[in-house]
């Protein structure tokens, strides 16, 4: 083999294996998934398995499930989202400035991230269970709960239960990447801006906030289309219910699939989510780039 | 005392206050979990939400690690966490690399496809993988879930190296290969042992999301035998969902390891991730 | 010890040609300095020859042998980076080591090899110190010493000078000269400083904008630069570059004044506008009615005699004197430019015309 093929041909091979493993175990079962969608696939049902064009589609336009998990995504991805971003925004600043026994203090706020998903869910169930857990009579000592009562079986709050625990799992996530954004800023230009006799809220606005923005609309796009699909905080602590109440799209796909057994439709409602994100996605970047074309 | 010293007393104690109240609130939760499953049944409901038990006791942890699969799950999670940490580390090393050191043609687009893969509800390939994998003897095994978790955490732990190899100047293996090394070498020798810290975290990271698994490693593995411990607790939870004691002390079980790997190597991580927010 | 052939050597990364046509003949034994400003393709082309880099056109020949195709490890060359590049994880032994151990020789041998070297460095007490705990000068001896244990065909230099102050940089230049003196290695060393280039190099490859300009010893660049850039990159302060037109008998005139007389160099027409390069140390000063009327501008003393900036009319000049005349800032002088002083170029092409 020639020197010259063999060099163009070593980043291939340092890319190879991650390529091949990806595209095995997660490309093409998302074509195979796409194309269910399309199909009348009942899982232990012998007669299904034809070819059923866009019927899935168009149930879906009749099917309240459907629209209401479409809701309760957006008002679930919003809400976690902004939460998370806030806080995890004013963490990060109170950690930009040194104090002593910042490591530690940094160590125990971003240790919620570490804890499984599944198990910040059923530690936030028991939480909000009256039995075991103090939230309902704290809830209720402040007067926003009318008695002590799991609002996890309240089809009118239930939702906040998992949105509760997503944004306690999620902003240290926001914290460390805001952190690791604030310490690249150079430091001399805040000194410059206190020269020229900005105060810290002036500073914050006029010189982090810019500096930051691109870290900020990378970091919540991601994030929000990570959130979106994150749907075990909701089937541990609530199965969806009660009566679908807290279904997400995502979790609304888990049940359909695993309990209805209807992968064809579940499939459909998938590539409805997959589209919708992407089209988000798309629609942050070409708003990120045309406010850095005008900047 | 002046004016301008008070008001710097006054910030410096807003902000400890407000660090407290970040600190309360990210550890409550895990010291309820504590709690629960120190506390004796009999007191369980007497006492259920008093800040600490008069008693305490350890028998939860003790029939759990006894009189349950728990050992068995616990062996299971360690044995996938850690393959799925080594051979995801392995290969987003070497991806890393690649999108750190050359150019290639195709480039963009295989990064991108990496990103997209990141994006899209996993539950949608739950069938097509078990499709896939069942026929190989992949289902109901240890090995299935490495693989499928290898392939699901690559991406990212590939963008983590990657942001950890850009902060290795290039001029090292470029002297190394003048010393008489193939890249490969120069990459053994000189880079890969200056990214340490990089792999480390990488892989406790990967360890970390493979030991949190739940979705997959319920739907491919139905036997006991080979559940992880996510899985064994969601069944133990649904099975003696009033055994709180017992419930709780497995969570915080199921806690520890990977607690445990996050808090060495979050510095890291930070750096790791640092990295990657200067580059944008 | 070896020679290094480039013909007709090419670069492009993609975005335009970055080297052009470079033919070069480096010789046994020789050390020679690529000198150009920041971005000319010095490092480019020292890469080439590295083989840390691919060719787009041309050829490259290590004693004869063509090496196009030969990876860096094989073509046994050293090469000493400007950042160093030492492996920050091994101790100064374990540096110096490396492509020894990487070639398999004896323990005995590659301890042999790395105590000499590091002896003639005077880095025997640091040997077992990590790269962290030295000094940038210390660190540049041992990125010395780890190309000379190999004793390679040819040594590279990429500016290895350029981290270090003012005073171990002319220590370390006159110590790179002996250890070249010492074991007479081929060396090709890159710089941006006209300083280095010139007090080291047997021979000068003046580059610009991706092109050899002129190749030469460097008192030949000097004296008979090839063209306006090697012109007014060598010498410090630089060469004065003058506008003025060639009158019919033979005088060169700027701003009215009779600057200096050549005769005509042949085929050159009365009238002609010329660039006349005049290097400051070759004028002297005079009185204003000897010389040619110039004012005084700026005086700067450097301790071995004085810069005078001068104004002849618009344009600018300087001079070094030692004259210890005194001059304040709008006196008027008389300059006088000695027969043989002025180099004429071309003011459109930039080339020597004399
Ligand atoms: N990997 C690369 N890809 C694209 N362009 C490059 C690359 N490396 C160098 N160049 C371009 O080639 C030209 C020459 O670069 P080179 O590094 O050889 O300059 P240099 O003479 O060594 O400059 P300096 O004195 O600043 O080191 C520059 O315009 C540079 O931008
Ligand atoms: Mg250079």
């Amino acid at each position: 083999m020639s020197r010259a093929l063999a060099l163009r041909l070593e980043p291939y091979l340092y890319a190879a294996p991650s390529l091949l493993l990806i595209a095995a175990i997660m490309l093409v079962p998302l074509v195979t998934g796409l194309s269910y969608a399309f199909h009348d696939l009942i899982l232990l049902d012998p007669l299904s398995g034809d070819f059923v064009g866009l019927d899935h589609f168009r149930e879906m336009l009749d099917d309240d499930g459907f629209w209401t998990a479409l809701r309760n995504t957006v008002v679930w991805t919003a809400v976690s989202v902004a939460l998370q971003f806030g806080f995890g925004l004013i963490l990060a600043l109170l950690l930009d400035r040194p104090f002593p026994g910042r490591g530690l203090v940094q160590a125990l706020v971003f240790l919620p991230w570490a804890v499984p998903g599944f198990l910040s869910g059923l530690t936030w169930a028991w939480l909000f269970n009256p039995v075991i857990g103090p939230l309902p009579h704290w809830l209720h000592g402040l007067g926003l709960l009318a008695t002590p009562e799991n609002i996890l079986s309240d089809p009118h709050l239930a939702l906040w239960g998992p949105i509760a625990a997503n944004v306690w799992w999620g902003i240290p996530f926001f914290a460390i990447t805001l952190l690791a954004a604030l310490q690249s800023i150079p430091k001399d230009i805040y000194e410059a801006a206190a020269m020229d006799g900005a105060g810290p809220l002036l500073r914050f606005r006029r010189v982090t906030l810019p500096l930051l923005a691109p870290t900020i609309a990378i970091t919540v796009m991601l994030r929000t289309v990570w959130v979106a699909n994150f749907a075990e905080l909701i089937v541990v602590m609530t199965k969806g219910g009660p009566a679908d109440a807290t279904q997400i799209l995502s979790s609304y796909i888990f049940t359909l699939a695993f309990q209805r057994l209807d992968f064809g439709y579940a499939s459909a409602v998938a590539a409805v989510l997959l589209v919708l994100l992407l089209a988000y996605a798309a629609a942050v970047m070409v708003l990120r780039h045309a406010m850095t074309e005008r900047a | 005392m002046n004016k301008t010293a008070t008001h710097i007393i006054g910030a410096r104690l807003l902000h400890a206050l407000a660090l407290a109240a970040f600190v309360a609130f990210a550890l409550f939760p895990l010291f309820w979990l504590l709690k629960v499953s120190l506390t004796p049944d009999d007191l369980m409901y007497g006492e259920g939400v008093r800040l600490w038990p008069s008693r305490v006791t350890l028998d939860h942890y003790g029939s759990v690690l006894r009189h349950s699969q728990f050992p068995l799950f616990f062996r299971n999670s360690l044995i996938v966490s850690a393959a799925t940490g080594l051979l995801a580390t392995a290969a987003a090393s070497a991806a890393g690399y690649a999108f750190s050191r050359f150019r290639f043609r195709g480039k963009a687009w295989v990064m991108g496809v990496m990103l997209v893969s990141q994006m899209f509800p996993l539950v949608i390939i739950v069938a097509p993988i078990f499709r896939l994998l069942s026929p190989l003897g992949l289902t109901n095994s240890l090995s299935g879930l490495v693989v499928v978790y290898t392939a699901f955490n690559t991406p990212f732990a590939a963008f983590l190296m990657q942001s950890f190899f850009e902060a290795i100047p290039k001029d090292l293996e470029e002297a190394a290969m003048m010393d008489g090394a193939t890249r490969f070498q120069a990459l053994r020798r000189v880079i890969l042992p200056l990214t340490l810290p990089g792999l480390a975290a990488t892989g406790g990271f990967v360890f970390t999301a493979a030991w949190s698994e739940l979705l997959f490693s319920l739907m491919l593995n139905s036997s006991a035998a080979v559940s992880t411990f996510p899985a064994g607790l969601l069944g133990f939870v649904s099975k003696f969902s009033v055994d709180f004691g017992q419930m709780m002390a497995a969570g915080v079980l199921a806690l520890l390891p990977v607690g445990a790997f996050f808090l060495l190597i979050q510095r890291y991580l930070v750096q790791g991730l640092t990295a990657g927010a200067v580059k944008g | 010890m070896a020679t290094i052939t480039l013909s007709n050597l090419s670069k492009d990364y993609g975005g335009g040609p970055v080297l052009r046509g470079i033919d070069l003949e480096i010789r046994e034994g020789e050390f020679v300095a690529l000198m150009g400003p920041s971005g000319c393709g010095k490092s480019t082309l020292l890469r080439l020859i590295a083989g840390l880099e691919e060719p787009s056109g041309g050829e490259i020949r290590i004693d004869g042998r063509r090496v196009n195709e030969v990876a860096p490890k094989d073509r046994d060359l050293a090469m000493v980076f400007q950042s160093y590049a030492l492996y920050p994880h091994m101790t100064v032994r374990e540096n110096m080591s490396f492509a020894l151990k990487q070639r398999r020789l004896p323990q005995a041998e590659i301890t042999r090899a790395v105590e000499g070297a590091a002896a003639k460095l005077g880095l025997t007490n640091l040997l077992e110190r990590k790269p962290k705990a030295l000094s940038g000068g210390q660190r540049q001896r041992v990125a010395m010493g780890r190309a000379i244990v190999r004793n390679p065909k040819a040594f590279l230099f990429d500016e290895p000078l350029s981290n270090l102050d003012a005073r171990l940089r002319e220590q370390m230049r006159y110590e790179i000269r002996k250890l070249h003196r010492e074991l007479g290695a081929t060396s090709v060393y890159v710089t941006h400083d006209q300083v280095e280039a010139m007090t080291m190099a047997d021979r000068i490859v003046a580059l610009n904008d991706g092109a050899i300009q002129q190749v030469g010893a460097p008192q030949e660049l000097y004296d008979q630069p090839a063209n306006l850039f090697v012109a007014g990159f060598l010498g410090s302060p630089p060469m004065n570059f003058v506008d003025a037109t060639l009158a019919p008998d033979g005088a060169l005139v700027a701003e009215g004044q009779t600057l200096a007389r050549v005769s005509p160099p042949a085929g050159l027409a009365a009238g002609t506008t010329l660039t006349l390069g005049l290097r400051p140390e070759r004028l002297a000063l005079t009185d204003p009615t000897k010389g040619s009327a110039v004012r005084v501008d700026v005086v700067e003393t450097t301790g071995t005699g004085r810069v005078v900036h001068l104004a002849l009319g618009p344009q600018r000049l300087k001079l070094f004197t030692m004259d210890p005349r005194p001059l304040a800032p709008g006196d008027v002088v008389g300059l006088v430019v000695p027969p043989g002083a002025p180099l004429l170029f071309d003011p459109v092409s930039g080339a020597r015309l004399s």
